[in-house]
């Protein structure tokens, strides 16, 4: 489909080799250009902001439907802020981003034990099946932790001892 | 009500949450009867998808009935039972109007890249997912399709994903009568995309992975050779020895950020996060297609870099096409496909686990015990 207004006639064999079978997003996309208008579209009825949204900066706003889980909250959210500061080309986006969601991890526990629950992380990591269906290899993880933390131990008294000695 | 709820890098939990509410007129909420744990979901779980916040509920794979829907609502009522596409589409922009429902540009603020996905992190559009037992579901004249007639709830609920999924992967592999098809992967997706190569009219299908007992239940399912990728040697090298030194015609990516097989791949990819996943399948694909081939990718990555040698791309001159699919564009072809029974989704599950559970079944799928295919949760309110 053409959705080109535009007068080429200036331009000497403008689109004469125009192939339109020739579509490698067939049949993933049914070509209608009508992107070529740019964000013109009638949208959809917007969805009121109720919590916090952050949005894109390579977007103009906030689109007309979004998810209002877990807005965005304490040290982890401030840096989340900043991290939409830049676009989504640029490592200073994602990389704080990532680091938010280990800070809030951290924040996840802190609200548990405020909230009089003591998380049960075996639990929630599903060592229960683990131990049901791959003793062997969580016993073996288990050996080896216990060896290596022996060996962290053996290590630092071995070295307490020599500066004794010293 | 009860959820699913992650609280950090392989840790979730079910617990209590608020009821979700009608936030939109476009909007539907639904009491989940099934709903699944997908391999994308374990990009999550491990931590590995910027912007995965404490206490989100995942969950895009999910059939549910409708109890509630928004003023604007027309396509669907109050007490029907329906099977929600993973991609949040509005039908009204640019690109859903073009039937790429995945990529649509209303869906999601956070990410101008992505398209919106339930419980699939903020850098999805920040939206619980459906491992709950009740969801809200947004532009819902558009997504949510009452499911057929007779149609058994566990076909209808890997139409919300697995089964387009796979179709696209092999549709996108432009597959011609006669090709040698190889994917990368054999997990539900891969499993199916071997099993829909076929109908394309492949000659030869080929899937590769390293877990034996999905290798022999791909055999079976998807009638297709199975090769573990630790007893062949370098994989690229049989399978130019298995092609007469040609290469495959069409190498299919359903492994995508957690692929093993490669230790520097591995390292950077997954313990440093110095690339958005280990991209170990796709750069195999590159190497085993043929001069001239295609590669289709599903496999999921990350929104930064990976290391792929593009300059093969180029020397080949290969097509690499790409996207997450576009569940609503095939679900009238591939609801006739399990109506005739050329295809049979329910035939990938192999877990049914109460949503109470869900730490379990989130070890179970990712550790891929118990000869685990395909889990799915049923919530304490599911009633089917
Ligand atoms: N594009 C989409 O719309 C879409 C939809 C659903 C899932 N996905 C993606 O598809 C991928 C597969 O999903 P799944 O549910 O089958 O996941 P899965 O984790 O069950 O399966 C992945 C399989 O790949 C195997 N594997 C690991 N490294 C490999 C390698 N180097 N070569 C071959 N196999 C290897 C694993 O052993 C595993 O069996 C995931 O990345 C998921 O995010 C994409
Ligand atoms: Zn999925
Ligand atoms: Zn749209």
């Amino acid at each position: 489909m053409e959705n080109t207004t535009k007068d080429y006639s200036h331009i000497k064999g403008w689109g004469i080799d125009a192939d339109p079978k020739n579509d490698p997003t067939y049949p993933m996309k049914r070509r209608t250009n009508e992107e070529h208008l740019g964000y013109s579209w009638e949208r959809p009825t917007l969805q009121p902001q109720t919590v916090e949204i952050l949005h894109s900066n390579e977007r103009p706003n906030v689109t007309a439907v979004f998810g209002t889980s877990t807005p965005p909250s304490g040290l982890s959210g401030m840096i989340r802020r900043l991290a939409f500061k830049k676009t989504e080309n640029d490592y200073g986006h994602w990389l704080p981003l990532i680091l938010a969601d280990r800070i809030n991890v951290v924040e996840g526990i802190i609200e548990d034990l405020r909230s009089g629950h003591v998380p049960n992380i075996f639990a929630e990591k599903g060592y229960k099946a683990e131990w049901k269906y791959n003793r062997g290899g969580l016993l073996r993880k288990a050996a080896v932790a216990a060896i290596l933390s022996y060996g962290v131990v053996a290590y630092f008294r071995a070295k307490k001892k020599r500066k004794h000695n010293y | 009500m009860l959820a699913m709820n992650y609280r950090g890098p392989l840790r979730v939990r079910a617990s209590q949450k608020p009821m979700p509410k009608i936030e939109h007129p476009q909007d539907a909420i639904v009491r989940v009867t099934r709903s699944c744990i997908c391999g994308s979901d374990l990009h999550l779980y491990n931590g590995s998808v910027p912007d995965t916040r404490v206490g989100m509920t995942f969950g895009h794979e999910f059939t549910g009935i409708v109890e509630e829907v928004g003023s604007e609502v027309t396509k669907i009522k109050v007490g029907d039972h329906v099977l929600v596409p993973f991609n949040i589409a509005c039908g009204q922009c640019a690109f859903c109007k073009q039937e790429l429902y995945g990529n649509c540009h209303e869906s999601n603020p956070q990410a101008t890249a992505v398209g919106g996905i339930f419980g699939y992190s903020h850098t999805a559009g920040g939206y619980n997912g459906g491992q709950a037992e009740y969801a809200r579901v947004p532009y819902a004249n558009v997504g949510p399709t009452i499911i057929p007639e007779g149609m058994d709830p566990d076909d209808a609920v890997l139409l919300t994903d697995v089964v387009p999924t796979g179709y696209q992967a092999a549709e996108m592999g432009g597959i011609q009568k006669g090709d040698t098809v190889v994917v990368f992967g054999a997990g539900p997706v891969g499993i199916m995309a071997a099993k829909c190569s076929w109908l394309f009219g492949a000659g030869r299908v080929i899937i590769i992975d390293q877990v034996d007992y999905r290798l022999e239940f791909a055999r079976n399912y998807a009638q297709c050779e199975a090769y573990n990728f630790n007893e062949i040697g370098d994989p690229v090298l049989f399978l130019k020895k298995e092609t007469d030194w040609m290469g495959a015609d069409v190498c299919i990516d359903a492994v995508g950020a957690e692929a093993a097989g490669n230790a520097m791949q591995t390292i950077t990819g997954r313990k440093l996060l110095l690339q958005a996943g280990s991209a170990t399948a796709v750069h195999w694909a590159i190497n085993s297609v043929k001069k001239g081939g295609i590669i289709s990718i599903v496999g999921v990555y990350g929104p930064t870099d990976n290391l792929i040698p593009i300059g093969n791309v180029l020397n080949k001159g290969l097509t690499i096409r790409a996207n997450q699919a576009s569940v609503k564009r095939l679900l009238p072809r591939l609801i006739e496909h399990v109506q005739n029974g050329v295809l049979n989704p329910k035939g990938l599950i192999t877990h049914r686990i109460p949503l109470e559970e869900v730490s379990d079944a989130y070890r179970i799928f990712s550790e891929k015990l118990d000869n685990c295919i395909k889990p799915i949760l049923i919530s304490p309110s599911a009633g089917l």
